[in-house]
């Protein structure tokens, strides 16, 4: 999956903005100028302010997600404290990439949602499957509407003594796995996150869940051009949604002191 | 090399633009809310001295970026909303309401609008606060806010100056000096700075004229210019002797 | 009853000469019907507690519920027509819902109860129609603190301290001035609730009952919840205590 939100959807050219540098407003199109449908109404909108990777794990006690506070405008980091984990009921947890207004959107219809399900006050709840189906028809109902809500989605939660962890996108394509992650995130923090969880889900800890994805947050604060050094854990357990205060990642750059020009070069 | 095409012209042709400097900032006891004076159609200046601080309730005021056509017709249409409220509701609106109608109207009409909109003001609920709305029609709570085509030279102004605990007179000057900023370094923006102050008390407006604008670096000597030698008018040759 | 065979009490859309319109006044006659409901707006909540009358002992214990969630923070019962409550409720539920889609903060009661009341109107205007055959409490905890309305058949919505509809209002109505409201807890409400409802049930003689009782306030951090199971046997065994206490006095 492509990194960059803003290229979701369009036609691949490495030629422009391959670091999607440019303002929104003003980016260049990849498409070329003669194409067949350059005349033709565009409907589909294009991401403004996104967010970037979402990761998600499973492990002994639950899932466990993570997401930076960032809000980004292009290259510009425009807002820098926003929360990207939204817990959905008391036994689920949402957190999105992508567009930050549709994801705002979607925060609206689960919430009403919920609140539906509550006013019935039949003792039923919607758990993290539920709520994943009905995010998967809403999400592919817009795409196919040609008006997609721009996001990658990961649910995750924990009901019924029950793990669940499961991806949608903008275009409602869905799957699950024992680690997910979206964005810059599905490149870097996957392989990762396989080797330590793939297969031991029902042993790792609370804390070596933590440190994993404290870890793979350090790494892409490193390599994603539009992450940020402040994020947040939600946990997913039989005590319910937990979602944690901001968590500072601790960076090194000592070693890059000694390091002179770029081959020869020793002074 | 083909030309890069410029995929979203969002302004129709021949819109006038507020490509702008505006801001709002919250304090112990209220908002300031600031932008500068200038609208443009292309590189014109249709208006030198326009408002772009409108009033939206009784506390509530609005700063506009953006198409000039678009977010006048969703402030009036705001406007119209939030005193139909005040009546059933029986009181005035908060802010967070008023934010939320903004953001509904450019979330729901993004494809067709572009409107960048700072709502900020005084409620009784929660007192003082400031709301961004950008381009995409999400809805962000800040101590500060920024917006506008002169906005993207200041933000390492504003971070690096901001602090919580101001009080009335340096939020104003804060206002000021980074709109002066703002304008001198953005062709979109200029003219005069116009400023609301709301509290609990009331609305106060504040006014900087275009040639009383705070005044920063502006570079002293045209580099590249031959050197001017100091002449000396009175020298006199010196004497060699035979 | 003066009105019938006048022809002046067979629609809604026509006043008596003397300005009634006996269709409302009928409707409020379907109120009387049905067992009592009541509603005690206290210091930090609301309590509403309602005499569930078992016409079948074929019907499942608990089953039923007559107090309806209307949102988070809202609470509805009705007496009278309970097909008629029920439309009312989902109408509140439409109204919450959509109130919070465009504000994104939950509805004032107040506002609510206008807007019901609006709603209920419209339903004395017509000859096609017939005005709604209940009275309708409404709870809530919003940004104002507890709340408390009654909606009539008639479409008035008004507050109260202390609210009763129904079979056994009136007697309700007696014993709840009889109580410091705004000095009670929500505890202690449920308490005065559960007396009310057992004592005028006892005063009608009736058939069975069971009792129903919710809350919202600081107790349920604001969100209408039933209360919890052994609060109420509690509140119904302290009930039946005093009840045979008065008796025996």
């Amino acid at each position: 999956m492509d990194h960059f939100p803003t290229n979701w959807g369009r036609p691949r050219n490495d030629a422009y903005d391959a670091y999607n540098t440019y303002p929104l407003h003003q980016r260049p199109s990849n498409a070329p100028t003669h194409d067949k449908f350059a005349d033709a109404v565009q409907r589909t909108q294009q991401p403004i302010v996104t967010g970037t990777s979402v990761l998600a794990i499973m492990y002994k006690d639950g899932i466990m997600m993570a997401a930076d506070n960032l809000a980004s405008y292009g290259s510009l980091a425009r807002f820098k404290s926003i929360q990207r984990l939204h817990a959905v009921g008391s036994n689920t947890v949402l957190g999105a990439s992508g567009d930050m207004s549709d994801f705002q959107h979607i925060q609206s219809l689960l919430d009403a949602l919920v609140t539906e399900e509550f006013t019935h006050q039949d003792a039923n709840t919607l758990g993290p499957a539920e709520i994943h189906e009905y995010l998967a028809r809403v999400m592919y109902a817009r795409r196919s509407k040609m008006n997609p809500l721009w996001n990658a989605l990961l649910v995750g939660g924990f009901k019924d003594g029950k793990r669940f962890l499961a991806y949608v996108d903008l275009l409602g394509v869905t799957y699950t796995a024992p680690s997910l992650a979206t964005g810059y995130g599905a490149h870097i923090a996957i392989p990762l996150l396989r080797q330590a969880v793939d297969g031991r889900q029902d042993t790792l800890t609370e804390e070596e869940a933590r440190k994993l994805l404290h870890d793979c947050m350090r790494v892409l604060f490193y390599r994603d051009a539009r992450s940020l050094d402040k994020y947040q854990v939600a946990t997913v357990t039989d005590a319910g949604v937990d979602i944690s205060d901001t968590i500072k990642i601790d960076t090194t750059w000592d070693f890059a002191e000694g390091i002179r020009g770029y081959g020869a070069q020793t002074q | 090399m083909e030309a890069i095409s410029v995929d979203m012209n969002r302004l129709k042709a021949g819109e006038v633009n507020l490509g702008t400097s505006i801001m709002a900032v919250q304090f112990k006891d209220g908002v300031v809310i600031g932008a500068d004076s200038r609208t443009t159609t292309g590189s014109y200046i249709a208006n030198r001295v326009t408002d772009k601080l409108t009033h939206i309730h009784d506390r509530i005021y609005c700063c506009r970026s953006g198409s000039a056509a678009d977010t006048q017709a969703i402030a009036d249409v705001v406007h119209q909303h939030l005193q139909m409220y005040t009546q059933m509701v029986g009181g005035a609106p908060s802010v967070h309401v008023a934010a939320n109608v903004f953001q509904d109207l450019c979330y729901t009409n993004k494809d067709n609008l572009s409107a960048g909109i700072i709502v900020a003001g005084w409620d009784k609920e929660v007192g003082p606060s400031v709301y961004n709305i950008p381009l995409g029609g999400g809805l962000f709570r800040q101590p500060w806010a920024i917006g506008g085509s002169g906005s993207t030279y200041v933000y390492g102004y504003c971070d690096a100056t901001y602090q919580e605990g101001w009080g009335r007179e340096e939020t104003v000057n804060f206002v000021k000096n980074t709109l002066s900023l703002a304008m001198s370094r953005d062709g979109s923006s200029g003219g005069v700075i116009r400023m609301c102050i709301i509290t609990e008390e009331g609305v106060e407006r504040a006014f900087v004229p275009g040639n009383e604008l705070p005044k920063f670096w502006e570079g002293n000597e045209v580099l590249g210019a031959p050197l001017k030698t100091k002449e000396v008018s009175d020298a006199v040759p010196m004497p060699v002797d035979a | 009853m003066t009105s019938i065979g006048t022809g002046y009490d067979l629609s809604a859309s026509t006043y008596s000469p003397d300005g009634r319109i006996f269709q409302v006044e009928y409707a409020n006659k379907a109120v009387e019907n049905s067992g009592t409901a009541i509603g005690l707006r206290v210091k930090d909540g609301v309590v509403l507690a309602v005499e569930k009358l078992i016409h079948s002992k074929l019907l499942v214990p608990e089953a039923n519920r007559r107090i309806q969630t209307v949102d988070r923070h809202v609470g509805l019962v009705s007496a009278g027509l309970l097909a008629d409550g029920r439309n009312l409720a989902n109408r509140s539920r439409d109204e919450a819902s959509g109130y919070k889609d465009t504000y994104r903060q939950p509805i004032p009661l107040k506002f609510l109860a206008d807007r019901l009341g609006m709603y209920v109107q419209t339903y004395t205007l017509y000859s096609s129609v017939r005005p709604f055959g209940c009275s309708t409490i409404l709870g809530a905890c919003d940004k104002t603190g507890p709340t408390l309305y009654i909606i009539e058949p008639s479409g008035v919505a008004y507050g109260y301290h202390g609210a009763a509809v129904g079979k056994g209002r009136q007697l309700a109505k007696t014993e709840l001035e009889k109580i410091k409201l705004s000095e009670l807890t929500m505890r202690e409400a449920v308490m005065e609730a559960a007396r009310i409802i057992h004592l005028v049930h006892d005063d009608q003689k009736e058939k069975d009952f069971e009792l129903e009782i919710t809350w919202v306030g600081e107790e349920t951090k604001g969100v209408h919840l039933p209360v919890p199971k052994d609060l109420l046997e509690e509140a119904s065994r302290r009930a039946k205590a005093a009840l045979e206490e008065e008796i025996e006095s």
